[in-house]
């Protein structure tokens, strides 16, 4: 367990995140002892970059705003740089309970890509109507494309394995839900295997998600519109070490 | 017949378009690849300005009933194309500063790292074989 723990880093991205960015890289420093941290400061204005220093993260500082997808990719060409074999993704809010990482990185032994979903229990809280249907259509059509079962995919707290991480560092999408929805298709069109395993979530510092049901269909659109062109764009080949797996 | 004055008009915008953009092409203020669809567009302005029966004669073969509809058209579709070539390149650029963004924090992360190395380093004036 610590021993793949040993090869994993943890990203983190952080767009304005000085509140919080601290004490969630001490909790995982504490309840994950070993574990390499790369915060990727996203272009924030604050002061995340001082804060996430101090609390004993590297700090990748990106020039100016580029989004989770990018903020991930610059994460998995430092892994991918530094030797590291798994990337678990871990939002700088203080969302995921870093105790959860270990479910995720044993899960990688027999997978490329794992998704912590939220379940129903504590600390968890519910989407009602329209957003709801939203993510029940994306998930049923992306779980078809995944061939597996997943509830949560939009989840940003995941774990990616030494075939994805290689993948990601070329191919991590920077669009509007390109880290979520496009990559997942992305992964899975290249044979990766993808797999949701139950985590406790915390409630967003930031408060509930809307239940308005106009921003829930700009999403459902958005979302839509965004994994129709995932698959229908030329899969990309995955390199199994020096062998290419083409799926 | 058309009045001289729209005549010559014509004339002079073709000329005028196709001097400004050589010109630009010239002093390299102007790619070749953006700057073929505004030649194309010169160059028709041109013929059919001085040769204004040319488009009439186009138009009666196409079937477009009002000549002057023709050159809209024409107009419009070339606008068209320009505009998709700009986006097309506008997302280019736009993949190319990501990754150079992503680079150069990474490499910002490397000269911290070295830096630290360095101040590390004892500076009592070994001389560098020492060090290795």
């Amino acid at each position: 367990m610590t021993t793949s723990l040993a090869g994993t880093l943890i990203v983190m991205p952080a767009l304005n995140e000085e509140a919080s960015v601290a004490a969630v890289v001490r909790e995982v420093h504490a309840k994950l002892p070993g574990v390499a941290v790369l915060v990727v400061n996203d272009g924030s204005t604050d002061n995340t970059t001082v804060e996430a220093r101090s609390a004993g993260a590297i700090v990748a500082e990106l020039p100016y705003n580029l989004g989770v997808g990018g903020a991930m990719r610059a994460g998995f060409k430092y892994a991918l740089a530094h030797g590291y074999r798994n990337v678990v993704q871990v939002d700088s809010d203080g969302q995921h309970d870093p105790s959860g990482v270990v479910r995720l990185v044993e899960e990688l032994q027999t997978a490329d890509l794992v998704l912590g979903a939220r379940f129903a229990g504590e600390g968890d809280y519910e989407v009602r109507g329209p957003r709801k249907w939203a993510m029940v259509v994306l998930s049923g059509v992306l779980s078809r494309v995944a061939r597996t079962r997943l509830t949560d995919t939009t989840s940003g707290f995941r774990a990616t394995g030494p075939r994805a991480v290689r993948l990601f560092a070329e191919h991590y999408p920077a669009e509007y839900l390109g880290d979520t929805i496009e990559s997942l298709v992305i992964a899975a069109r290249s044979g990766c295997v993808i797999r949701q395993v139950p985590v406790a979530m915390r409630p967003r510092a930031g408060g509930t998600p809307s239940h308005n049901p106009l921003k829930a269909a700009k999403y459902l659109a958005r979302a839509g519109l965004a994994l129709v062109f995932a698959l229908i764009r030329p899969p990309v080949a995955l390199h199994n070490g020096d062998e290419v797996v083409t799926a | 017949m058309i009045p001289i004055g729209t005549y010559i008009l014509g004339i002079v915008g073709a000329v005028l378009t196709l001097g400004i953009v050589v010109e630009m092409l010239r002093k390299r203020r102007l790619r070749e690849r953006h700057a073929v669809w505004w030649l194309i567009a010169g160059l028709l302005a041109l013929v059919i300005g001085v040769f204004p029966q040319v488009l009439v004669w186009a138009a009666g073969v196409i079937g477009v009933e009002i000549p002057t509809n023709l050159v809209f058209f024409v107009s419009i579709f070339i606008l068209f194309l320009v505009s998709i070539q700009h986006s097309s390149e506008l997302t280019t650029l736009e993949n190319r500063s990501r990754t150079l963004a992503e680079e150069s924090a990474l490499q910002d992360l490397r000269i911290r790292a070295l830096e630290q190395r360095l101040a590390e380093v004892p500076r009592d004036g070994s001389s560098p074989d020492d060090a290795s």
